[in-house]
């Protein structure tokens, strides 16, 4: 199939409607915008459902109520918008509905700024909303994987019943790259045993999120669990570069993880023996294979748009068995290879240790820069 | 093999969409590619600038701190890129719109007269492709015909009455030679 030239949030908007989205809730916010406009005029061309809602918390609960009747309905958004859409994405996940959110990230915390960043992690990789439940995080690192990603956001959320994040940056939201779309899908026409679709000649079905038995509470709990306990054993998703005969590893996803990759490349170039890990599913989280990984290693360098929220997953992933570095920029500003590269010799160079933690060596050097 | 290209200028000067194009064309020619534009609050007048990342397996980093090449459509851009560029790259000066030479002698420098050529042309819009023909010519990466092809394929029906002043502009970029500093 010929290649098309996207800009990300484009493409992804357009991977959701060849998914069989059926209805769009959202409100525009930088650097995602371009997903709710070309929803804006590509829904409606095809007699489905757009709404750009009054806010982001509208837009979340239009979603959850969409989700009810069984169809594909997603939102997406970006972090401070995602922030508001917290509380809705907790009974969407308490009330066991598929829902599929993306989270085109920008520098925060507060207003931030438009620019690409990964502060979102610890929001989106465990939990974000109140309460006991997990979400599935999808992280692409080009616009080909986004739109590759949308249809299998999907595909989880049904499967497991579960809310499925696609978590972007502004710089995959914002740039262009080849990208081959799949077929228009079929709009689905069976809907499951839970969905209420008109109880006509049947029993009613109840959908909610509020159960003030916590006894059974807590039954609903175990099963959402258990559910999770599936989707590790079945989804865990990564890629490795260079690892076969790795003596040291790069860990880091999304944008972090292919900036990560030039300087890998380089590196390798220079004869270090460097391998990269990218986790694609961050939850759930590569965690045996990053343990598994991490026994043939020498050390490690994770490299994020954040100050180590998933460093500390991937430390916790090696049983901090291994000297770890961490190397990131954060607010917004992106990285260079250039910078990861000099990680990547400066962890070579050593000394390797395991003693102390790696983002405090990593604020002081950050500290003496400044 | 990776060619790393910043286009930098005026927002208005077309930069966003001379890198589209040579996006277009290395996407075409079955290249890996990668455009990402600044995308700050900007404004008419105000800085604008893309980097384009042509390669042959899949593209890491989309953004570079050494580039390949870079087209200077004004004095900041040139003022910012100039000691950014990698030794042996290209430095492609729009010599309207800046009033100073280039100092590096490590890499290939060519000042093209672009606003003045592309107002001979009928257009003064057209020194976006003066300037792209000239860095193609340079670059190597790919033939002018690789432009011409996507400027045709890509370039909605209503816009290809103007394919031709487009072709003419790239050749006529493409005549510029590199100077002696």
């Amino acid at each position: 199939m010929a290649r098309e030239l996207m800009k990300g949030n484009e493409a992804v908007a357009e991977a959701a409607v060849r998914a069989g989205v059926a209805a769009y809730f959202g409100y525009p916010i930088t650097p995602q915008t371009e997903l709710l406009e070309y929803m804006s005029r590509r829904m409606p061309e095809l007699g489905r459902a757009f709404v750009q809602a009054e806010s982001e918390l509208a837009a979340v609960n239009m979603v959850y109520g969409a989700a009810c009747t069984g169809q594909r309905v997603m939102s997406s958004s970006s972090s401070p918008g995602v922030s508001l859409m917290m509380e809705g994405v907790s009974y969407i996940a308490g009330t066991e509905l598929p829902m599929v959110l993306v989270d085109v990230m920008r520098g925060g915390p507060g207003l931030g700024n438009i620019a690409p960043a990964q502060g979102d992690y610890n929001q989106i990789v465990h939990g974000g909303g109140h309460g006991d439940y997990h979400s599935i995080v999808l992280a692409p690192a080009n616009v080909q994987e986004a739109v590759d990603f949308m249809a299998l956001a999907f595909d989880l959320a049904e499967k497991y019943r579960s809310v499925t994040v696609v978590l972007m940056d502004g710089m995959l939201g914002q740039m262009m790259e080849p990208c081959e779309l799949p077929a228009m899908l079929p709009m689905k026409t069976e809907f499951p045993d839970w969905a209420v679709t008109g109880a006509k000649g049947r029993e009613r079905r109840f959908l909610t999120s509020i159960n003030l038995n916590p006894t059974q509470q807590e039954i609903t709990n175990l099963r959402m669990l258990n559910r999770w306990a599936q989707v590790e054993a079945n989804e865990i998703r990564y890629r490795e570069y260079f690892m076969e005969d790795a003596k040291y590893a790069v860990v880091a996803y999304g944008s972090a993880g292919r900036i990560s990759l030039s300087a890998v490349r380089t590196a390798r170039a220079e004869g270090i023996k460097v391998g990269l890990l990218r986790p694609i599913t961050l939850s759930p989280f590569p965690r045996e294979a990053i343990y598994q990984a991490s026994r043939k290693l020498d050390g490690m360098l994770v490299v994020e748009m954040s100050s180590g929220q998933m460093l500390d997953d991937v430390l916790a992933a090696t049983r901090f068995t291994v000297p770890t570095e961490f190397c990131a920029r954060i607010g917004g500003v992106v990285p260079y290879p250039d910078e990861v590269l000099d990680s990547i010799r400066n962890l070579v160079k050593g000394p390797l240790t395991t003693e102390g933690h790696p983002r405090d060596r990593w604020l002081k050097r950050m500290a003496e820069r400044n | 093999m990776q060619t790393e290209v910043i286009i930098a200028g005026f927002g208005g000067q077309g930069v966003l969409f001379a890198g589209q194009l040579l996006a277009y064309a290395a996407m075409d020619e079955g290249k890996q590619v990668t455009w990402i534009p600044s995308y700050g609050p900007e404004m008419r007048g105000g800085t604008a600038n893309c980097t384009v990342i042509i390669s042959d397996e899949e593209i890491g980093s989309p953004l570079v701190f050494h580039p390949k090449a870079v087209i200077a459509m004004n004095r900041p851009s040139l003022d910012k890129y100039e000691p950014m560029i990698k030794p042996g790259g290209v430095l492609i000066i729009n010599s309207s719109m800046v009033d100073r030479k280039a100092t590096r002698t490590d890499i290939k420098v060519v000042e093209v007269d672009a606003n003045v050529v592309a107002e001979k042309l009928g257009d003064k819009r057209l020194s976006n492709m003066v300037l792209l023909g000239a860095l193609l010519h340079q670059l190597g990466v790919m033939p002018a015909e690789a432009i011409e092809k996507a400027l045709r394929s890509h370039l909605p029906e209503r816009h290809h009455k103007l394919l031709p002043q487009n072709y003419e502009a790239l050749h006529e970029g493409a005549r510029f030679q590199v100077v002696e500093i």
